[in-house]
């Protein structure tokens, strides 16, 4: 074997170098146990544990989203006979996953601080960059056994995730449930998956994809496929899970399920749906599966989240509209589409990050997460209550922020791929979206409330997550270059 | 001429400066800044109009020079640009624009001196002077507009400057609605010349004018509507005698010498067109003007407050240089502009440039007069010429200009208006006479009122009046000495003429002779009546016509109409039911879909129980149904 293969993977090594030295470093710099405290005096080495974590994803991430680093990815490359693929595109998008993570570790930073964490912070780090790794492998993989390791390694460390909080009756919970019904969706994906060794022989994306013609096996094998990658992605029907586990799961976990899990996942499905099921009397099949899964998600959504009260349930459903409009950019699966989707991704990211990190700051300080508890945070708090009034405006698609692009883009692939019903139902939907983003600027800026949440400081990490998540929001909107450098990718799949 | 464009840049950056930090400035930092930038503009312009009046002519006409020119919008075949297009009338109009302007910044200094506000006052004032240049300066019909609304818009702003005054903010939006309401005549007019000429440039000689000949009079009518509305023109004049709620520096530069000949600049910029196209259009435009200048000399006559007498004799001028426009005629000679025949082109020009002078140096004395006196109203003043002698001579200059005798301005631009018209028709010659007459007398009642007759005791036994600052009294006397040396110093007729040749003015000895005459007449008609103590004559007239002298007070009740129109007929009869259509249909159609809305989630609440095994089920069921979807 040809070990030299193994530099056609820089981000996947470098993400792995990273994690070792994370859990090298973990242990040790670990507090000792409670009798030993000569060591536990020093209190940099603390610190040092909770910032390496950030400071290397930090430098992984930047090393690849820089044109002339070792990591960085200007033409296609492959490995090991086809099992591993590269393009452009796909390096593009593990970045922008990359930057998402060291966004969610930012925010969290202060949390896993706090005294009940102090013993398992490093695990936090861990299982994040392992689904990490997992989603790298999963949106790199040329092969179906390649794609179901990433995605299981993307999502049973998800498990232990959600779970963190295993004192805490809710995460233990939404942990279950979510580990039931991954596992669920996950058998029958395998099944759809052997359907197609059963159809075709081979496992390889790109044989598969010659062989695969719409027969009633290959279109049992689509939906099981679509339900599998529709329960990452939480799209309705697949999605009954998504509020319980939102609403249990730490928030900090919530936002990176919701941003990260999510785009990788639409991501990867757009790329098998064009390699194995992209012949041409395919493509309608599961144009017409979308179609129906696309209304029912951003409409079925909408109405859940009009009548939450919690923030994270009401977060939670918020996600399974906005899932609904990332897989818009599936439709017809043209290369415009995907430019428009991980456009989207990217706006997504910055607008539900930033809310999330608001979330959580303000959830750490006061311990309140209800809608009702946001009236009159902008008397209190009027940097929080603005930047949260940011992202939710970038969510509803507003336009001078970024979310009103990213939505007109997807829309606009849409509808010249053909889908005017479609584009017309979201366009409706957007509506009723705006409605409910809006019912929470109005509880900040309107609502009188008799014991507001008091005014506090936010710590620094907190910050600088949501002056980044900001920056996304805005710039995104302005640049046009964005854009047109993700459209220059977009060709090569 | 590449430096012609910081005569755009330099007041946009002291607009932005003085907009933006004016308030971290003192009054008096505030003040020099934006009249700093000004003089360079002012020196910018006339270094501009200095070389290019001096350049060679290119058969026998100045050259039109393009500095810059970029394209701003492409529009397939259609494109908007942005430039700088410098030809005889615009570059007049810069040094127009220009002195008026550096004048009213420093007048202001007095005038405005200790306003709350300051700092604004003088954001304000740059924001116009660049939008006014370049709306002058446009290099086609489009940039035009955008700047036309711009001045409009800073007009809005100086107009309602005192915005805790209600009469201010009443008057502001007026002149803010009613321009606006002409514009849309304007902004049509341009789609429509740019959609069948297929093009907004001012270059006339192009092709696509011949194919779009037949739509051009309807266009250039649509344009004239919007001119009418920023120029005051019968009947959507209305908004100009409001208009002076605003300070009186503004009112002289924007209300009386730039913005509101915006429309007869317009029509002299769209002139080719008018005389090759439209010529019988132009008589639209002449009986427009006929009318507005004598309903607006006839209301001077009646009026009390000195600013309002002032702005309808603006109206009244501006109305004579719309006339002049409107009587040119095609030349005889095969050629289509003729000097000749088109006299009236330069004469409005030229009188353009002269009233511009002297009605903001009526409008600057005015300022003096109500900062002594703090009244606009005539009775509180009388006798003032003790008191304050400079204002009382520069304003008896200006009242001289204004009546036609020579050898003010005045008299030499009003003389080539009414020899065009009556070389148009003896008829409109006749009646602009009569109406020159008018504004001699009204200008003289209104010069008696303020400096002559009964001194108001009473008034000035608290407080008495006084002259003006420095600052007020030297624009006073500058504009004074312009006034009186530029009609007969230069010749207007080379720089600016209806076919651009060199055009000698000459007098015509019977026509001058006439019109001096009858001045002279109508202003010792107004001595005999207005300049003793007590007018008992003026108290039979008013006795005698008393519903004629009330009509003409009440402006002939033009605003009561315009009450009538909007409020009872199109407020009560069409918007009335419009708002009710949208209030219970177009909003109950919507109150009715938040409703379904809100009736579904609640029925589909179940779903989300929280038991896996049920997730799982629906799960599953959800495959068979896409399956099942797939498959048949």
């Amino acid at each position: 074997m040809d070990y030299t293969q193994f530099l056609n993977m820089p981000a996947e090594l470098s993400l792995l170098a990273v994690i070792v030295i994370v859990f090298i470093a973990d242990l040790l710099l670990s507090p000792c146990g409670e009798g030993d405290s000569c060591r536990c005096s020093c209190p940099c080495r603390g610190r040092l544990r909770g910032v390496l974590p950030v400071v290397l994803m930090i430098a992984h991430t930047v090393l690849m989203l820089l044109p002339c680093s070792p990591l960085s990815c200007c033409t296609g490359a492959e490995a090991f006979g086809g099992m591993y693929v590269s393009t452009p595109m796909m390096h593009l998008v593990k970045a922008l996953l990359g930057a998402g993570v060291v966004i969610v570790m930012l925010m969290s930073a202060r949390w896993l601080s706090e005294p009940e964490n102090a013993g398992k912070a490093g695990e936090f780090h861990e299982l994040v960059l392992f689904t990490l790794l997992g989603m790298y492998f999963m949106i790199s993989s040329g092969h179906f056994l390649m794609f179901f390791i990433g995605l299981e390694l993307a999502s049973i460390p998800m498990t232990a995730l959600v779970a963190y909080d295993k004192k805490r009756y809710e995460s233990a919970e939404a942990g279950a449930k979510f580990i039931l019904l991954a596992l669920f969706s996950s058998a029958l994906l395998l099944y759809g998956i052997s359907l197609i060794y059963g159809a075709t022989g081979s496992l390889y994306f790109d044989e598969c994809g010659l062989w695969l013609d719409g027969s009633l096996l290959s279109t049992l094998a689509l939906v099981l496929f679509i339900a599998g990658m529709g329960f990452k992605i939480s799209l309705v029907p697949f999605h009954l899970w998504t509020a319980d586990t939102y609403e249990g799961a730490p928030t900090a976990v919530t936002g990176y399920l919701s941003v990260i899990s999510k785009g990788s996942a639409a991501f990867v499905m757009l790329t098998v749906l064009e390699k194995v099921f992209g012949a041409s009397e395919f493509v309608d099949i599961w144009n017409r599966a979308l179609f129906w899964i696309i209304i029912l998600s951003i409409t079925l959504a909408n109405l859940f989240a009009i009548r939450q009260h919690n923030l994270k349930r009401f977060m939670a459903f918020s996600a399974i509209s906005q899932a609904g409009y990332l897989v818009l950019g599936l439709c017809g699966g043209t290369a415009q589409g995907m430019t428009a989707l991980v456009f989207y991704l990217l706006v997504y990211m910055a607008a539900n990050l930033g809310a999330f990190a608001v979330l959580c700051v303000v959830e750490r300080h006061s311990g309140k997460i209800g809608i009702s508890d946001y009236d009159g945070l902008y008397a209190t708090n009027p940097r929080l209550a603005f930047l949260m009034t940011l992202c939710l405006f970038s969510l509803a698609g507003i336009p001078p922020f970024a979310g009103f692009f990213s939505k007109f883009f997807i829309f606009m692939a849409a509808f010249k791929a053909g889908f005017h019903l479609l584009v017309f139902i979201a366009l409706v939907n957007t509506i009723v979206s705006l409605y409910y983003y809006l019912l929470i600027v109005k509880a900040m800026y309107i609502n009188k409330s008799d014991a507001p949440i008091a005014p506090f400081r936010s710590d620094c990490p907190t910050r600088i997550a949501l002056a980044l998540c900001t920056l996304g929001v805005v710039l995104c909107g302005l640049l046009g270059c964005i854009y047109n450098y993700i459209d220059t990718l977009s060709c090569g799949l | 001429m590449e430096y012609t464009l910081y005569i755009l840049l330099l007041p946009f950056l002291s607009f932005l400066v003085l907009g933006l930090a004016g308030m971290k400035f003192s009054h008096k930092t505030a003040g020099i800044v934006g009249t700093l930038s000004l003089a360079a503009v002012t020196v910018l312009s006339y270094v501009t109009a200095f070389e290019y009046f001096t350049a060679d002519r290119v058969n026998g006409v100045f050259a039109t020079v393009v500095p810059y020119n970029i394209t701003w919008l492409p529009l397939g075949s259609l494109h908007f640009d942005m430039g700088i297009m410098l030809d005889p009338i615009s570059v007049m109009m810069l040094i127009v624009i220009s002195t008026v302007s550096l004048m009213v910044h420093i007048y202001s200094f007095g005038y405005m001196h200790g306003e709350r506000g300051f700092q604004r006052y003088y954001a304000y004032l740059s924001l116009f002077t660049m939008s006014m240049l370049g709306l002058v300066v446009a290099t086609n019909i489009f940039q035009m507009y955008l700047f036309w609304e711009l001045v409009g818009v800073s007009s809005y702003l100086l107009i309602g400057f005192y915005y805790t005054t209600a009469p201010a903010i009443a008057a502001s939006k007026k002149a803010f609605i009613v321009t606006r309401f002409a514009d849309m005549f304007f902004l049509v007019g341009i789609l429509i010349y740019g959609y069948y000429c297929k093009s907004f440039g001012f270059d006339f000689n192009a092709e696509g004018f011949a194919q779009g000949a037949f739509m051009l009079p309807t266009a250039l009518v649509l344009m004239f509507i919007g001119g009418a509305g920023k120029s005051a023109m019968f009947p959507l004049h209305i908004w100009l005698p409001d208009a002076m709620e605003g300070p009186t520096p503004v009112s002289a530069l924007i209300h009386a010498a730039t913005m509101v000949v915006a429309g007869v600049y317009q029509i002299a910029r769209l002139f080719p067109l008018w005389i090759q196209y439209a010529p019988e259009a132009m008589s639209i435009v002449v009986w427009v003007g006929v009318f507005t200048a004598f309903y607006a000399a006839a209301v001077a006559c009646a009026q009390s407050d000195i600013k309002r007498v002032l702005a309808f004799s603006t109206i009244s001028q501006i109305a004579f240089m719309m006339v002049a426009l409107g009587v040119c005629l095609p030349g005889h000679h095969g050629e289509v502009i003729d000097n000749h025949a088109s006299l009236g082109y330069m004469a409005s020009m030229f009188h353009l440039f002269t009233h511009a002078m002297f009605k903001a140096c009526l409008f600057l004395g005015a300022g003096c007069i109500i900062h002594a006196v703090h009244s606009n109203e005539m009775s509180a003043m009388g006798g003032l010429r003790k008191y304050m002698p400079v204002t009382h001579i520069t304003f008896l200059c200006s009242c001289l200009a204004i009546s036609g005798i020579p050898p003010f301005s005045g008299f030499f631009s009003k003389d080539e208006i009414i020899t065009a018209c009556f070389a148009y028709s003896p008829v409109v010659g006749w009646i602009m006479t009569g109406i020159a007459a008018m504004t001699a007398f009204y200008m003289f009642r209104l010069y008696y009122g303020i400096f002559w007759g009964t001194e108001n005791k009473e008034l000035h036994a608290h407080h008495t009046p006084h002259e003006a600052p420095l600052t007020m009294t030297l624009p006073l006397i500058f504009l004074t000495l312009v006034t009186l040396t530029c009609g007969w110093a230069v010749n207007f007729g080379s720089f600016v003429s209806a076919s651009g040749e060199d055009y000698p003015i000459h007098l015509d000895t019977q026509i001058a002779v006439t019109s001096t005459v009858i001045a002279i007449c109508s202003i010792a008609l107004a001595t005999y009546i207005f300049k003793g103590e007590r007018q008992p004559v003026a108290e039979k007239m008013k006795a005698a016509a008393p519903s004629l002298h009330r009509w003409a007070y009440k402006r002939f009740y033009m605003d009561e109409v315009y009450q009538f129109v909007t409020h009872r007929i199109i407020f009560k009869r069409i918007s009335t039911p419009i708002a009710w259509f949208d209030r219970h249909i177009i909003d109950g159609f919507f109150d009715f879909l938040a409703w379904g809305t809100h009736r579904l989630s609640l029925a589909v609440r179940g779903l989300q129980n929280g038991s896996v095994q049920t997730y799982a089920y629906i799960f599953l069921l959800g495959v068979l149904a896409l399956l099942l979807i797939l498959t048949f």
